[in-house]
Order: C-alpha cells, then sequence, then structure tokens
C-alpha cells in the first residue's frame, strides 16, 4: 500500500483510489435513497389528501403561479446541466472551466432561491399562509365554474405547499452552500483528473434536488388544473 | 487457518505494546477519534449513561404501580415518566445498543478492513447522537413531555403543553445518528471486505448489521420528517393531522409506524446476529444452514416494512386493510423463526460449553420465542382488540426489546469484552448476573402477560386492588433485573484494572476480530488477512479449556 502514499486524497484506511471511490460513491447513492425516503413521507400526505379533498386542492392549484412555477423549473434543469458539465471539466482537469460551471450552478440556485422568496410573498399578501390569517374564497374553474371550497381543506393543499417546497428550498439553499465551497475548494486546485469525487458526489446531491422539484411542480402547480 | 491463527498469534499474559487503548490517551485523543473501536467506546459510555436513565424512568413506574393507588407520583407526572422510559428506551438504547457499539467495534474487525468506510461521519453520528440526548436531557429537565413515546395527534400536536418539539427534535437528530451509521455499515460491507471474503463467507453478526442497515436507511428518513412535520403543526399552524384543520390522526400513525415497527427490528436484528455468533462458538459448529439463517435477516428486514398497520387495528382503518395486514405480520413469524430452529438445531447433539455469553444466548433463545409467539397472538385481530392497550401488549414487547436486545447485547458484550479491553471478566460473578437478569426479567413481565389478558389497561398510575399481587410480584422482579444489570457494571469496570490479561482468541472463535490481538491495534490488522476458509469453521481450530478464565 506505500506506494499509493504520494496520493494525498487517499485515506490510510483504503486499500487504493479505486476503492476509496467506489465507497465515497455507494454512500452518496445511499444517502440519496434517505432523502427520498425522507420527501417520501410528504408526497404520501399529499396523495392521501388530493384524494380526499380534491376540490380544495384543485382550487389551492389555481392560486399558484404557473409561470413562475414553470420558469423555475427551467432554471433548475440548466443548472443540471451545468452540474453535468462542471463533473467533465473536473475529469478533464479544466480548472477555471470548473470553477466557471460551479459558480453558474450557485448563481442558477440563488435565481430559483429568488423567485420562490417572491412567490411565497405573494402567498402572505394573500392570506394564503395557513394559520390564524389564512383566508380563502371560493374559486372558479377555467371555464367559470364556481368551485365550492372548504377553507380548511384549502389550508391543507397550502400547509403541504409550504411543508414540501419549504423542505426543497432548505436542500437547496445547503445546495448552494455546498456547491460554494466546491467552488473555492476548486480554485484552490483541490481536484485533479485522478481525484474529483467530491464534485462527482455534489452533483449527484444536486441532481436529486432537481428531480425532487420536477415532481414537485406537476403535483403543486399543473395537475389539478384540468380535470 | 490454524497456521493463519499462528501467524498473527501473540506472547500469551502479554498485551500488546501499541494497541488502540493505549494510543494516545488526552481527552483529544478521545474525542475527535476517527476510530471505529474508540468510537465504540464512546457509545458504550453514552449508551449506558441512557440506559440507567431509562431504568431509572422504569423504577419509578414499577414502584408507583406497588400500589393500586396513585401515592408516588401523580397522573401528570405518571405520563411524563413513562413517556420518557419510552424514548430514552427506545431511541438512545435500543436502536443505538447494539450496531453502534459491538457493531461499530466488531464490523470493520470481523471484515478485515482497517476502518469503516467514513470514518468522520461515523464520528459524526456519535455526535448527533450526543446532541440529541442532550436535548432530550433539557427537555427533560424543563419539564419533559407527556405524549407517549409514540407521540400520537392530535394530542401531540394540540392537547399536550409539554415540550414536544423538543423531545421531537433529539428523536430527529438521533434519527440521523442511526441514518450515519447504517450507511456507513452498508458502504463497508460492500466495499471494504478483506480479499476471499466472500458474502457467503460472512460472519451472521455481519448479515444482521447489513439488514439492519437497510432498515436504518429507509425507515428512519420517514420518521425524521413525521417529526417535522409534527413540530410544523404545533409551531405554524399547519394542519397535515390535526382534524380540527382538516387533517387526519391515522396518516400520524401510518407514518410513525411505517418507521417505528421496522425499528422493532433495528433493535432486534443485530441481537440476533450476536446469538448466531455466540450459539456457533459455544457449540463449536457451524451454523445450521448457514445460507437460511443470513437470509431470514435480509427478509425480516423486507418483511418488517410490510406489517406497520398491525399498531392500528383499532384507529379506524378498514377491515380489509386489517386482514392484509394481520398475514403479513404472520409471515415475518417464519424467518423469525427459521432463526430460533436453526439455532436450535446447530446446538442438537453438539458439545456445549456453558460460558456466560452462552447463557445470554439461551436466555435469548428462550423469551424472544415467547415474545415472537405473544407477537402472533396480537397480530390475530379479534385477539388485538381484545388486549390492545392493556398490559399483555406492554410484556409482548418487553419479551422481544428485554428479553431479546438486552439479552443478545449482554452475551455479546462479555463474549467480546476479552477483545474490546484485553482482560478477562470474572466468569463466577457473570454467571451469577446472567441468573438474575433471567430471574429478574421474568419475574417482572411474566405477571403483566397475566394482568393485560384480565384488562389491565396500559399508562394508568392507579389500578383497582384486585390486581395488586401480580403488580407487586412485577415490582420485585424488576428489582432483581436491576441488580442484574448493575452487576456487571461493577465488574466489568474492575475487570479492567484486576482481570486476567485476555489472549488474542481466549474462547477458540472463529472470525478475523479473533486473529489480531486483544485489544487490537489502531489499523485493527498489522497485514490484510486473506480469507480462504468459509464461516464458522470449527471442525478446523482447536477448541480452548473455557472454564479457565476465572479471577483471582
Amino acid at each position: 500500500m506505500e506506494h499509493e502514499a504520494h496520493n494525498p486524497a487517499l485515506l490510510h484506511h483504503f486499500a487504493d483510489a479505486q476503492q476509496q471511490k467506489n465507497a465515497a460513491s455507494l454512500g452518496m447513492w445511499l444517502f440519496l435513497v434517505t432523502e427520498i425516503m425522507f420527501f417520501g413521507g410528504m408526497f404520501c400526505a399529499y396523495l392521501i389528501y388530493r384524494l380526499a379533498y380534491f376540490n380544495a386542492f384543485a382550487a389551492g392549484s389555481q392560486q399558484l403561479s404557473i409561470a413562475l412555477g414553470a420558469f423555475n423549473t427551467a432554471v433548475l434543469i440548466v443548472s443540471s446541466l451545468t452540474v453535468v458539465l462542471a463533473v467533465k471539466a473536473a475529469e478533464a482537469g479544466k480548472r477555471k472551466v470548473l470553477v466557471g460551471y460551479l459558480v453558474v450552478t450557485v448563481l442558477l440556485g440563488l435565481t430559483f432561491l429568488v423567485v420562490k422568496g417572491f412567490e411565497y410573498r405573494e402567498k402572505f399578501e394573500k392570506h394564503h399562509v395557513p394559520g390564524s390569517t389564512f383566508q380563502f374564497t371560493d374559486t372558479f374553474d377555467d371555464n367559470g365554474k364556481k368551485i365550492p371550497v372548504n377553507p380548511k381543506q384549502a389550508e391543507l393543499f397550502f400547509s403541504l405547499y409550504f411543508a414540501m417546497t419549504g423542505m426543497h428550498a432548505l436542500h437547496m439553499i445547503i445546495g448552494c452552500g455546498l456547491f460554494s465551497v466546491l467552488a473555492v475548494l476548486a480554485w484552490k486546485g483541490h481536484y485533479t483528473p485522478g481525484y474529483y469525487t467530491p464534485i462527482e458526489n455534489g452533483g449527484l446531491y444536486w441532481h436529486l434536488v432537481d428531480i425532487i422539484w420536477i415532481y414537485l411542480f406537476p403535483l403543486l402547480y399543473l395537475i389539478s388544473r384540468h380535470s | 487457518m490454524a497456521s493463519k491463527a499462528a501467524s498473527t498469534a501473540i506472547p500469551a499474559n502479554q498485551p500488546p505494546k501499541l494497541n488502540y487503548l493505549n494510543n494516545g490517551s488526552s481527552l483529544k485523543s478521545w474525542l475527535l477519534t476517527t476510530d471505529h473501536k474508540r468510537i465504540a467506546i464512546l457509545y458504550l459510555i453514552s449508551v449506558t449513561a441512557f440506559f440507567m436513565l431509562g431504568g431509572f424512568f422504569a423504577m419509578l413506574i414499577r414502584l408507583e404501580l406497588l400500589t393500586p393507588q396513585g401515592d408516588l407520583l401523580q397522573a401528570d407526572t405518571y405520563n411524563k415518566v413513562f413517556t420518557m422510559h419510552g424514548i430514552v428506551m427506545v431511541f438512545f438504547f435500543l436502536v443505538p445498543v447494539v450496531p453502534a457499539i459491538l457493531g461499530n467495534f466488531l464490523v470493520p474487525l470481523m471484515i478485515g478492513a482497517k476502518d469503516l468506510a467514513f470514518p468522520r461521519i461515523n464520528l459524526l453520528s456519535w455526535y448527533l447522537y450526543v446532541i440529541g440526548g442532550a436535548i432530550f436531557l433539557h427537555c427533560m429537565l424543563t419539564g419533559g413531555v407527556d405524549t407517549g413515546w409514540t407521540f400520537y395527534t392530535p394530542y401531540s400536536t394540540a392537547g399536550s403543553n409539554t415540550n414536544v418539539v423538543e423531545a421531537g427534535l433529539a428523536v430527529f437528530i438521533a434519527g440521523f445518528s442511526s441514518i450515519f451509521t447504517g450507511l456507513n455499515f452498508i458502504v463497508t460491507v460492500h466495499r471494504m471486505r478483506a480479499p476471499g471474503l466472500t458474502w457467503d463467507r460472512l460472519p451472521l453478526f455481519i448479515w444482521a448489521n447489513y439488514a439492519t442497515s437497510l432498515i436504518m436507511i429507509l425507515g428512519t428518513p420517514v420518521i425524521a420528517i413525521t417529526m417535522v412535520l409534527v413540530a410544523a403543526e404545533r409551531l405554524f399552524h399547519l394542519g397535515i393531522f390535526d382534524p380540527s384543520l382538516g387533517g387526519d390522526p391515522v396518516l400520524f400513525q401510518h407514518l410513525f409506524w411505517f418507521y417505528s415497527h421496522p425499528a422493532v427490528y433495528i433493535m432486534i436484528l443485530p441481537s440476533m446476529g450476536v446469538i448466531s455468533e455466540l450459539v456457533a462458538c459455544f457449540a463449536r459448529k457451524r451454523v445450521f444452514g448457514y445460507k437460511f439463517v443470513a437470509m431470514s435477516s435480509v427478509a425480516i428486514a423486507v418483511f418488517g416494512f410490510l406489517v406497520w398497520a398491525h399498531h392500528l387495528f383499532v384507529a379506524g382503518i378498514s377491515l380489509y386493510a386489517a386482514l392484509v395486514f394481520s398475514l403479513l405480520s404472520f409471515l415475518v413469524g417464519v424467518p423469525s423463526a427459521v432463526k430460533v430452529f436453526n439455532w436450535t438445531a446447530t446446538l442438537y447433539k453438539s458439545s456445549i460449553s456453558y460460558a456466560t455469553p452462552m447463557l445470554y444466548a439461551f436466555g435469548f433463545i428462550g423469551l424472544f420465542t415467547i415474545g415472537g409467539l405473544t407477537g402472533l397472538i396480537l397480530a390475530t385481530i379479534g385477539i388485538d382488540v381484545h388486549v390492545t392497550d392493556t398490559y399483555f401488549v406492554i410484556a409482548h414487547f418487553h419479551y422481544v426489546m428485554v428479553g431479546g436486545v438486552l439479552m443478545g447485547y449482554l452475551g455479546g458484550l462479555h463474549f467480546w469484552w476479552p477483545k474490546i479491553s484485553g482482560r478477562m471478566y470474572p466468569e463466577g460473578w457473570a454467571k451469577l448476573s446472567a441468573l438474575f437478569v433471567f430471574v429478574g426479567f421474568n419475574l417482572t413481565f411474566f405477571p403483566q402477560f397475566i394482568l393485560g389478558y384480565v384488562g389491565m389497561p396500559r399508562r394508568y398510575w392507579q389500578y383497582p386492588p384486585e390486581f395488586q399481587v401480580l403488580n407487586v410480584l412485577s415490582t420485585a422482579g424488576a428489582s432483581i433485573l436491576a441488580v442484574g444489570y448493575l452487576l456487571p457494571m461493577i465488574y466489568l469496570l474492575w475487570s479492567l484494572r484486576y482481570g486476567p490479561i485476555a489472549e488474542a482468541n481466549p474462547w477458540g472463535a472463529a472470525g478475523l476480530e479473533w486473529q489480531t490481538t486483544s485489544p487490537p491495534p489502531t489499523f485493527n490488522f498489522d497485514e490484510t488477512p486473506v480469507v480462504t476458509w468459509e464461516a464458522y469453521n470449527y471442525d478446523e481450530i482447536p477448541p480452548k479449556e473455557l472454564e479457565a478464565p476465572v479471577a483471582r
């Protein structure tokens, strides 16, 4: 094992760099599994209540801005692309390109969060935040037909909306922090074509957070609109 | 094998010069260690502290129930005491006890690795445990929590005015400790096995911990999000579980038990792994049906996820759902029975030595069988409706949790104590305390089966006088049990200084952990072992005279 000692990234308890990389990669995938189970609890609650209170969920969904949601979806899809390009740059050993893509990714993530912030502000203004100030008036579908809604059930929709998008936004904040650190370390030259596991694993995390949004967007914004 | 053992043998009665225990003695060298063995010791100390705390609450419960009147505790205090007994014992003792102490110590040793795959995450998981524990202690000292360890809504979200959020946060953080342990074990078993150590040569303790880790990874995040939603409901008035806000409390029970039922297998599976090791060593035979025992661990992990709603038979789920969950609950009995039968078949016509670890193994097999069979009684819907929320349920899960998990843990702790500490424990005292534990345990919990069957409900601080005799028996048993737990704490600490020096392999046991020195060096093996033999090759290992190591 001593002949591997020149690789500073190789930890003492691994036999070689390949074993270390495989371990880190499997560990990351398992962590993603825990994340899926974590969000799974909320998706489960969403599906049950959507079946139980369909009208209220359709009406609540009408109050969300498809334009902002779609814009944010596009932002995240582009950010997934820049993450892939960052991993590719790391593989090729192009340090400046790598740092560039990491920074762009962080900026896209921040864009998402700012837009999300505007959406949340609108919910406060319209009294759609669950709690004692919550108000919900009857809504109309696309054909102008009135949808009768129990405000308590609509409040439940917004409870789930805030729980799910809030937890997702928290993951975005963590992701932006993580990628900022990766960008600094990449700038300092920590990653080489022989060792860029953190970039790869950070990328896996980013993709998962994106994918969760790819499910949240249609479930919260789209599927209740046309029935 | 024999030659392999000889190549790493060390002179008897001489501790290895440099080992993980004497490699640095500063506080920093312990608190910032990434050595899985030292982290196991950190867990041993902190988990034992929580066990004593949970035991203290248990004694308060038993003392209150000594008399039919509520004389020692007020009703509100009693609610808090049984809640905190449950939270401490489940989340801070039973879940981490075997994986985080014995598993942490043994998984890398048993597979011939230098450490777990992620040593720093391993240390992080201990800190998360401690932080979660500290938050819970703070919660306890500032008034405690009274929801029952199950945190059922809407009481936990709208009714209780105790520190529910803080207790939930403690459980949430301790949960991540458990997730990281599981993640570490899975990656380690996949990626770090010594050359030649194929999956069908793995010790059954590894298989058991692997299956446990799967549950930790798949189940724990669900309780984490459930606790977040309960906290959000209390803090921000989200109404996901509160019926007055349109929510559904039964959904809480589904999400809670989706973790908390598999969590029962998080607790029992590692102890089952211990028992497989003990039975093979002290019967000096390969475990009968090795592959079936290995696969039964995985099967228990899988089936364990399909039975949670048997906790909801009286909560208003549909009859058809209840029927399906009843059937699936019976199915879990199959892999559990495979284990019990195969241990028994291993013992059949073998030459058994009755050292202390084996006494605990016998205790486990008997008591787990009672606990498991009463589980089938409870899975039967008609009977469950009759005994739900009675002491029958309490007795059932204490037979599995205390009679099972704790017996496995104590057996394992004695078995590997020479490896962990480099010293032998005093065999006479150990046998005596094993007897105390067995007698005390049965006297405590068997009367509770009868109490429950004749209708004494759980979670009351008073009861009709006709239940007193059985309750007095139970409290008397708990006192004996307490002595049985205190004795090992005393003589194991004593043995650290005065116990005879342990050899590398005092039991003549199979397994890579016995091929390195006692205690092992920091990186476990001087040379990475190469495995060319099957697990439990006891026909190739000369037996030891096991009666010998009695302390002076």
